[in-house]
């Protein structure tokens, strides 16, 4: 589903973010990337995502080298990701409801479709009761789990979340977890990054160790 | 197609929240877009009267007061032999003051005079090749004996015409000018719309958005904004030619005739409309291709 060959990140002003990371995640699978930070765990999944490019090597996700993919053809594969982001990029112009229904009207799908699923998404990460408010007036773990339900909304099959249990106490961390787990169990590949060690005990699956931008064995 | 509708209808309501600021902006356009139009629809009004008057030109002959009916006779004759005329019609003099009477407004004036001042005339209508040889024929005719002069009618509809070029370059040069500063407003705005909403825009792309979908309403948004400054300026010149027209029936009525200035034609309102929708829509394309591409998220 995912691989990284001889992957090497150098970022301009000369700064090597990932040294030479090769691994392969197979479809369905759960696994963590973990390190201390700076250790190179957004870049790797901004990677994936084709935020960013790699120097060298080449990124296969679904076996297509998206390191090479033409700008044109990003937002299709995008679709196919389900991405959370470590500072939610939720947007406040708006409510709960229509944060969730932006990835369904991106994707064009009908009106009554998308309304179902933006209330089935909300309603898997516990909001559906808030689903008018404004995003500003939910609470650190509330955002996150808006952050989930826009990521799963149109029911991507890799999901990419960078550090979503970053600054919540255990207990809402293991309640994220158990929302991913719940994916992890009807098939989705889930990526989570993650400094965090009681969320690995917790969760349990592989894990991938970064340090220095490169991968421990 | 309702969903499309429904997420760039919410777009546009957010574009269009600074509702003060839209307003001014609508209002420039139609200023801009109303300096070029009305005078354009000024010329035209011109260009009818000169069209109303100039359609062959004629060659009016006036004969000596004292000219007698003899003479004219031989005038007439003289006239129907030469080739190069189609042909002629006589104007009594007579006949004249009482067509100058009905014609021009001035009847009271002409009433008061205790004698006719109008000498007998031709109407001479050249055949159409001879176009380019009237002043020529206009020399000769005016020879002939008993005419005390002749005169190309048309010639001050000429001049008339060729101020009318002047001013139809003048308007094109203004309409030139003030396009650009159309396709400018917009691309200003669209620029700051972008600013705006630079978060939701990289969200999107982020999320799969193509460019397409992030351009649209942006489009949408520039070529509303044109139409409603076309509107604009079609309000204005339509008012102020209102209000113009009530003021020459006025003065129209003071010299006992009629005339108005016309309406903008559904052709050409309808022109100034679409023109107005095509600016906004290609300021707002040249904002976006070039702010678009350096919103990339990261």
């Amino acid at each position: 589903m995912i691989k990284f060959d001889q992957v090497n990140k150098r970022y301009p002003g000369g700064y090597q973010a990932l040294k030479n990371v090769s691994f392969e995640i197979a479809a369905g699978e759960m696994v963590f990337l973990t390190g201390h930070s700076g250790a190179g765990k957004s870049t790797l999944l901004k990677l994936i995502a084709a935020i960013e490019r790699p120097n060298l090597g080449s990124v296969l996700v679904n076996h297509q080298n998206v390191g090479v993919l033409k700008n044109r053809a990003l937002p299709f594969l995008r679709r196919n990701l389900g991405i959370i982001f470590q500072d939610h990029k939720l947007l406040f112009d708006r409510n709960v409801f229509d944060n969730v229904m932006l990835p369904l009207q991106i994707c064009g799908f009908d009106y009554r479709e998308s309304h179902k699923r933006a209330r089935a998404a909300l309603d898997k990460v516990g909001l559906l009761k808030r689903e008018k408010s404004n995003p500003i007036a939910l609470s650190g773990g509330e955002q996150q789990r808006l952050c989930i339900a826009r990521a799963i909304v149109n029911r991507p099959s890799i999901m990419l979340a960078d550090e979503p249990t970053g600054n919540l106490d255990t207990e809402y961390a293991h309640e994220i977890m158990a929302i991913f787990k719940s994916f992890h169990q009807v098939g989705v590949t889930l990526l989570i990054s993650t400094h965090d060690e009681s969320v690995l005990q917790y969760a349990g699956g592989r894990a991938l160790v970064l340090k220095h931008g490169e991968l421990q064995p | 197609m309702r969903h499309a509708l429904d997420q760039n209808v919410g777009v546009l309501r957010r574009m269009f929240a600074s509702k003060l600021s839209g307003i001014f902006n609508i209002l420039v356009i139609g200023i801009a877009l109303s300096l070029p139009a009305g005078m354009y629809v000024l010329l035209q009004n011109a260009q009818g009267l000169v069209t109303r008057f100039s359609g062959t030109p004629q060659i009016s002959l006036f004969m000596s007061m004292d000219a007698k009916a003899a003479d004219v006779d031989k005038v007439r004759k003289q006239l129907e032999q030469l080739p190069a005329i189609e042909r002629v019609e006589f104007v009594p003099r007579a006949q004249a003051l009482e067509q100058l009477k009905q014609s021009s407004g001035l009847a009271d004036v002409i009433g008061s005079l205790n004698q006719n001042p109008l000498p007998d005339a031709f109407i001479v209508y050249p055949k159409p090749s001879q176009a380019a040889a009237l002043d020529g024929l206009r020399g000769d005719l005016a020879k002939l004996p008993g005419v005390e002069s002749a005169q190309l009618d048309s010639a001050w509809a000429y001049k008339l015409e060729a101020l009318l070029k002047f001013g139809r370059i003048l308007v094109l040069i203004l309409a030139s000018l003030l396009s650009l500063a159309l396709v400018a407003i917009t691309f200003n705005t669209i620029r700051l719309q972008i600013l705006t909403q630079r978060e939701e825009i990289e969200v999107s792309k982020l999320i799969g958005a193509t460019n397409g979908f992030i351009r649209r309403p942006f489009l949408y948004f520039g070529t509303i904004q044109g139409l409603l400054g076309g509107i604009t300026a079609w309000l204005i010149i339509s008012i102020s030619l209102l209000l113009l027209n009530h003021q020459l029936a006025a003065l129209a009525q003071l010299y006992a005739s009629q005339f108005a200035l016309h309406p903008m034609s559904l052709g050409d309102s309808l022109t100034l409309l679409l023109f107005s929708m095509y600016l906004g829509w290609l300021g707002a394309w040249l904002s976006v291709a070039r702010h678009l591409s350096q919103i990339e998220p990261r």
